[in-house]
């Protein structure tokens, strides 16, 4: 296993939003706008890197009867620094994203790699896991997100991409949008994925 | 009055799947037929009114007169596993018949983040005991009701044909889709 290959498995291969389908209730709930996408994406990176490095540096001392409560205590705390710090300096983001900064705890992305990845490998391979997932997870709701945008209200990043008054679809920054969107884009990443064989 | 306007907000309006998208992995997990589907309802119900019981107490109990509110996510979801994890050991001495009904969807709703969304939001809108209680069964009903919907919907989906590129999740995802449309029928009804 190189490294290269442990650090882009997450990109494409096992992206964790559309091929292995976890953590669906944030990239539902927040892509409403690609701005934020990009916030819940390295909120939840960041949680991801450090919950890896540490479970991985710890990993031999941890009882395996006890795992998941310790696992949790750690992703736990990591959440709680993301949520003051976010509230401190981004309260727009803060407010925008909501309830769903202290629920990444329960992201079933993160508890999932600590289980599957980094409490057998290597603190090195660890790292290299945790920002490879995050940047697929980012990827996948930042994709999402810039198509709810640009459909359902006629910007991406707040730049305005259609003439004043042209109609859009408010309909996909509404919840049934989400799901809609979200289903088309697991059948393309499947479609594409017969093509392609990766 | 306040109290039918949080249940109806809870179970039609705001309802916890389809508009607030909290609880979408066992919605779409188990929701293959209309028998789990209901097991699965009545846990969450259970364990989402018990959950917000004792989180209540410790929010105001606890860590308010202390002033560590930071300390909430990181006790919420401790509270939440390990009551999870005692209510299955309970039911399994008390009531074997129960057990044997819910018992495998129990370890499920550990995970599910409905239990502690539910928790952090009765807390952020300030219910007091009772209507923190009567807020999450409302909407432990709400999330049953939308997961009864959609598991008719795929066991007669199964029986019709739809395009093979959609088959799985994309299908699953679009018919939920199509229901939450619907459900966005009952905005303004509170």
């Amino acid at each position: 296993m190189s490294a290269l290959k442990t650090l882009t498995n997450g990109l494409l291969k096992e992206n964790p939003t559309f091929v292995l389908v976890l953590g669906t209730c944030p990239s539902l709930a927040v892509t409403t706008a690609a701005i934020n996408g990009i916030g819940m994406g390295a909120a939840t990176t960041f949680v991801l890197l450090f919950s890896n490095l540490f479970i991985a540096l710890l990993k031999n001392w941890i009882p395996n009867k006890v795992r998941i409560p310790l696992f949790i205590v750690i992703i736990a705390t990591f959440v709680t620094i993301v949520d003051l710090v976010m509230q401190a300096y981004t309260p727009d983001l803060y407010n925008a994203l909501g309830v769903f900064i202290p629920l990444i705890v329960v992201n079933c992305i993160i508890l999932g790699r600590a289980e599957a990845f980094a409490q057998k490998n290597s603190v090195f391979y660890s790292i290299l896991d945790g920002i490879g997932m995050g940047i697929g997870f980012t990827m996948a709701i930042t994709l999402m997100a810039s198509i709810r945008e640009i459909i359902g209200n006629g910007t991406i990043f707040g730049i305005h991409l259609l003439a004043d008054g042209a109609k859009t679809v408010l309909l996909f920054i509404m919840p049934p949008g989400a799901f809609i969107t979200y289903g088309f884009l697991i059948a393309i990443v499947n479609r594409l994925k017969k093509i392609y064989n990766f | 009055m306040e109290m039918i306007n949080i249940i109806i907000l809870a179970i039609l309006v705001n309802n916890v799947v389809l508009a607030q998208f909290l609880g979408i992995c066992p919605f779409l997990g188990v929701s293959g037929k209309i028998s789990t589907a209901v097991g699965m309802g009545g846990a969450v119900v259970f364990v989402m009114a018990l959950a917000n019981l004792v989180t209540y107490i410790i929010q105001f109990f606890i860590l308010v007169p202390l002033g560590v509110e930071f300390m909430q996510t990181i006790t919420f979801i401790l509270v939440i596993a390990s009551l999870v994890q005692i209510v299955e050991i309970i039911l399994k001495k008390v009531s074997p018949g129960l057990y044997q009904a819910l018992g495998i969807y129990l370890p499920l709703i550990t995970t599910n983040c409905a239990v502690l969304g539910i928790a952090i939001l009765a807390v952020q809108k300030n219910y007091n005991m009772i209507e923190s209680v009567v807020y999450s069964a409302a909407t432990g009903i709400g999330f049953t009701l939308a997961m009864v919907l959609l598991a008719g919907i795929r066991e007669q989906m199964e029986l019709t044909g739809y395009p093979k590129g959609m088959k799985g999740f994309p299908i699953t995802l679009v018919t939920a889709g199509l229901l939450s449309l619907a459900f966005m029928g009952f905005a303004g009804l509170v």
